[in-house]
């Protein structure tokens, strides 16, 4: 162990290139990190594992300078840097891939990478140099990516791959990586555990987060575990195996989860029929492409797959939100493909959108009227809204589902993950329902709302409702659904029962490996 | 519901921003009077009396305060549907126009009630119809409502203008004949003291629309979804509110409180209308709205507050330049603009601070 209070800029050459010690950050009431530490070695590729909401982003957001902790300490190559801001963090060489990225769609692909570091002849904008130095880099880091290409037209691999080298160019020797495959295909995975393994030979210090242990497995050196603000353990890969990390993810074994349910009777009658529906995309080839299923009271359908793969789609196509070009959804037995998203949700249709910021709560409304949204009607009288009724339904579903705060007049935007997404559940499951799409109902939500939202899908599909579950998450599918469909490249690849559907038999659909097989079948 | 009279914290930040906002364009009007060589107690002094301390003074203040409480209101329930509508000037004109169109061809016998109800009636339906357009394009074809907006204003005030000019002017003047019939009493028939002022009773219409937006916006199904698409058209979407006829409708709102606005100056001032008469009132309305905070008590007191400083800008042109209450207007949007999220993120600020550390406490 080297000084804490070693002066000089030039790291210590035992020190791990990162070391971050009892980390704790609060988001309101909402605690994100709860005495986290972690320990990365020089050229190594650690991976920071753990479910949604475990805290992983927030960690990594504190060592990139983008929210500092409410307390521990931060190391970066032996030095202190607690509470150092983004331009540091750059300047240090940390590096961030963010999940979301941060590129200008409308400009190439060098003006990107440079951005922010233009290089300059005089007061010019060198655009000679800055091609240079992006060859350059792309040289010596072995990544190949067209200088010229608009980021727009890039497919997200590329793109992905051009903030890598954004992250190379400004001289970043340690990369931090979020989720970095949860919007690729198969196989722009594959391509990417290769640059991340000719980036760790190059001598650049990696940390991968990720909740894919099969990813784990095949690139990281040595693991952490994150569950619940804390990490939990810290393993080299090699020692481990993939149940015992899923083991400690979530907690317990993740055996005992699925024992949740048996089949219950599925009545014969159909009540949400979609037919060889396609959908546009806004550029590429089609969204969707001729998906045909069907759901019966009293039983969830999972959709599986790669984020990207046209989940979105299906959704929106089926709450009336998205343009359908050829195909038919039949709801409760009407011709629902044309009809309104109100039209729909009288028949009986209520969906939990993918995301909650953006299409399932007016973060600036309070609890209660967030409660109302698009049942604004049933809650009015000669054209005004009854502000009573409003209440008592709001402190009703407050109680409900223990939502904190208790006070039904708090914006929405004050309440953690977890319960903003008990509002949208608590308002799509307490107007009368009989067919709730859910996509991505537990996204970013902690534990304890993980729990109570899988208890209410399956309380409601006991009463005889129908629920198409879209999911990221294998294991929620896997654990809540009746059948199991795996949607790929905007078709379903399969689709099997639930005693048939195990990650095992799911996974060459969903990575497209065994695409060419059911082309030949059906032939 | 949303009741934001009687929540001490909103109510806070409602009031603080636009105080912090008055505070700094006083202060830089200080500067500027110092640089004209001029006392600044002695100018605002002159400002003061000239308004609210002599009876005429302060009637015209009601009168300039009515126009731009329905402009500013106007904008405002654009806003609140995410709407920003420049074109409260045109609406304001196209209200004028027509109920001095109204009130010239109502026989002389229309009995006072019916006259002044149908006189206002136009006024509304005619600003409605040109706040209309904008909300309709950009419901079917996307268009931004702000260019649409501000290009209708050139395309409504030219046609007002040719229409007057060319066929309806009073001989020997620029603007319509007078009204027949419709006319709204002065305050001074009441309160003799204001006599000479403009002030009529379209300032009761204005507290009563008042009213009525609040009405609406906060307590009417409309209203929440006005406000939802205004907030996040998304979930709005989501959730089955049509946003696009939302739009059409807000802008048709905007345009019909703007509308009503030019029977101001048409039925309860000059009896007739005139090139030029929204005079900018339309454009300051935006920021009767800004400084109001959208809220129809805080337009209320903010078109006071401009009117007072329109109004002042006459008293005190004998001592600095009249231009310096422009400056003082200009230096509190400024303010106003600048002021009101900070002053938001530091009162919204400590409330996390507090549970964080209470949090924390409990913890260890």
């Amino acid at each position: 162990m080297t000084s804490p209070h070693d002066e000089t800029s030039k790291p210590a050459p035992s020190a791990p290139a990162l070391r971050l010690r009892s980390i704790h950050k609060a988001f309101g009431s909402c605690v994100a990190n709860r005495g986290a530490s972690l320990e990365v070695l020089r050229g190594h590729i650690h991976a920071l594992v753990g479910e949604n909401g475990a805290g992983k982003s927030t960690l990594m957001r504190a060592l990139a300078g983008l929210s500092p902790p409410d307390a521990g300490t931060i190391e970066v190559e032996g030095r202190d840097v607690t509470g150092w801001s983004t331009a540091d963090a750059i300047a240090a060489g940390v590096g961030m891939v963010h999940q979301h990225f941060m590129l200008v769609p409308t400009l190439t692909v060098a003006e990107n990478m440079v951005l922010g570091r233009e290089p300059r002849d005089g007061l010019r904008f060198d655009v000679n140099k800055a091609y240079r130095d992006v060859e350059a880099i792309c040289r010596e880091s072995g990544l190949a990516a067209p200088p010229d290409a608009i980021v727009g037209d890039l497919p997200v691999g590329i793109a992905q791959r051009v903030e890598i080298l954004k992250a190379l160019y400004r001289g970043a020797r340690i990369l931090i990586l979020d989720e970095p495959t949860a919007v690729l295909s198969p196989p722009e995975v594959a391509e990417l555990m290769a640059v991340l393994r000719r980036l760790r030979e190059g001598g650049t210090t990696i940390v991968l987060i990720t909740h894919k242990l099969d990813e784990v497995m095949s690139v990281s050196d040595r693991i952490t575990v994150m569950r619940q603000g804390a990490t939990i353990r810290e393993a080299r890969t090699a020692d481990t195996t993939p149940a015992e990390i899923a083991h400690w993810m979530v907690g317990r074994d993740v055996g005992e989860a699925k024992a949740i349910t048996s089949a219950s009777e599925v009545s014969a009658e159909p009540i949400l029929e979609v037919k060889s529906l396609v959908v546009d995309s806004t550029r590429g080839p089609r969204a969707l492409d001729g998906i045909t299923l069907t759901l019966r009271p009293g039983e969830i359908l999972g959709i599986a797959g790669v984020e990207g793969n046209g989940q979105t789609e299906l959704v929106e196509a089926i709450a009336g939100l998205r343009a359908v070009r050829t195909g038919s959804i039949r709801l409760n037995g009407t011709d629902a493909t044309r009809l309104s998203v109100r039209e729909r949700e009288a028949l009986g249709l209520s969906h939990v959108p993918e995301d909650r910021h953006r299409r399932g709560l007016v973060l600036e409304f309070s609890i209660e009227e967030n409660l109302i949204l698009g049942r604004q009607d049933r809650f009015s009288r000669r054209g005004l809204v009854d502000g009573a009724r409003v209440r008592a339904f709001a402190e009703e579903q407050i109680r409900e589902y223990d939502m904190r705060p208790t006070d039904p007049t708090i914006e929405v935007r004050a309440l953690s993950g977890g319960n903003q997404q008990k509002v949208v559940v608590a308002r799509e499951m307490g107007h009368g329902f009989r067919v709730m799409l859910a996509a991505q109902p537990t996204r970013g939500v902690d534990i304890g709302a993980v729990h109570l939202i899988h208890e209410r899908i399956l309380a409601a599909r006991a009463e005889g409702k129908a629920i198409l579950l879209v999911s990221a998450e294998l294991t929620e599918v896997l654990a809540l659904s009746d059948r199991v469909a795996v949607l790929y490249r905007g078709k379903i690849a399969v689709e099997l029962p639930r005693g048939e559907a195990t990650a095992d038999a799911l996974g060459p659909y969903m990575t497209g490996a065994a695409e060419s097989k059911t082309t030949e079948a059906a032939v | 519901m949303a009741s934001p009279l009687f929540d001490r914290q909103r109510l806070l930040e409602a009031v603080l921003a636009p105080i912090v906002a008055t505070m700094i364009a006083v202060v830089l009007g200080d500067v500027l009077i110092l640089a004209a060589g001029q006392s600044p107690a002695y100018v605002y002094r002159l400002l003061l009396e000239g308004t609210w301390g002599n009876p005429y003074g302060f009637g015209q203040v009601l009168y300039k305060a009515t126009t731009l409480a329905f402009t500013g209101m106007s904008v405002a329930i654009g806003l609140r549907a995410g709407l920003f509508n420049v074109g409260a000037e045109s609406q304001l004109a196209v209200g004028g126009f027509a109920c001095a169109l109204v009130g010239w061809l109502l026989p002389v016998s229309t009995p006072w009630l019916v006259a002044v109800v149908i006189a206002i009636v136009a006024a509304g339906a005619a600003g409605g119809a040109v706040g209309a357009v904008p909300g309709a394009l950009k419901a079917r074809f996307g268009a931004h409502e702000v260019i649409v907006t501000i290009m209708l204003n050139f395309v409504v005030l030219a046609l007002l203008n040719w229409v007057v000019a060319a066929r309806l002017h009073d001989p020997e003047t620029l603007h319509t004949p007078a009204v027949r019939a419709g006319a709204v009493p002065r305050l001074a028939s009441v309160f003799p003291a204001l006599h000479g002022s403009a002030a009529s009773f379209v300032l009761v219409l204005a507290m009563l629309a008042a009213l009525g937006l609040w009405l609406v916006v906060a307590r009417s199904r409309f209203g929440y979804e006005l406000r939802a698409v205004g907030l996040q058209p998304d979930a709005a979407e989501s959730g089955g509110i049509r946003v696009g006829r939302v739009w059409q409708w807000a802008m048709a709102a905007a345009g019909v409180l703007a509308g009503l606005g030019g029977t101001n100056f048409v039925l309860g001032y000059k009896g007739y209308y005139e090139d030029g008469m929204a005079g900018g009132a339309g454009f300051l309305g935006i920021a009767v709205a800004l400084v109001g905070r959208n809220h129809p008590v805080g337009i209320l007191l903010a078109a006071l507050l401009f009117a007072t400083l329109s109004q002042g800008g006459l008293a005190i042109h004998a001592a600095v330049p009249k231009q310096l209450v422009e400056v003082l207007q200009a230096a509190t949007i400024l303010a106003m603009a600048a002021a009101s999220p900070e002053v938001r993120r530091i009162l919204r600020n400590r409330r996390p601070v507090v549970s964080e550390r209470a949090e924390k406490e409990a913890s260890t």
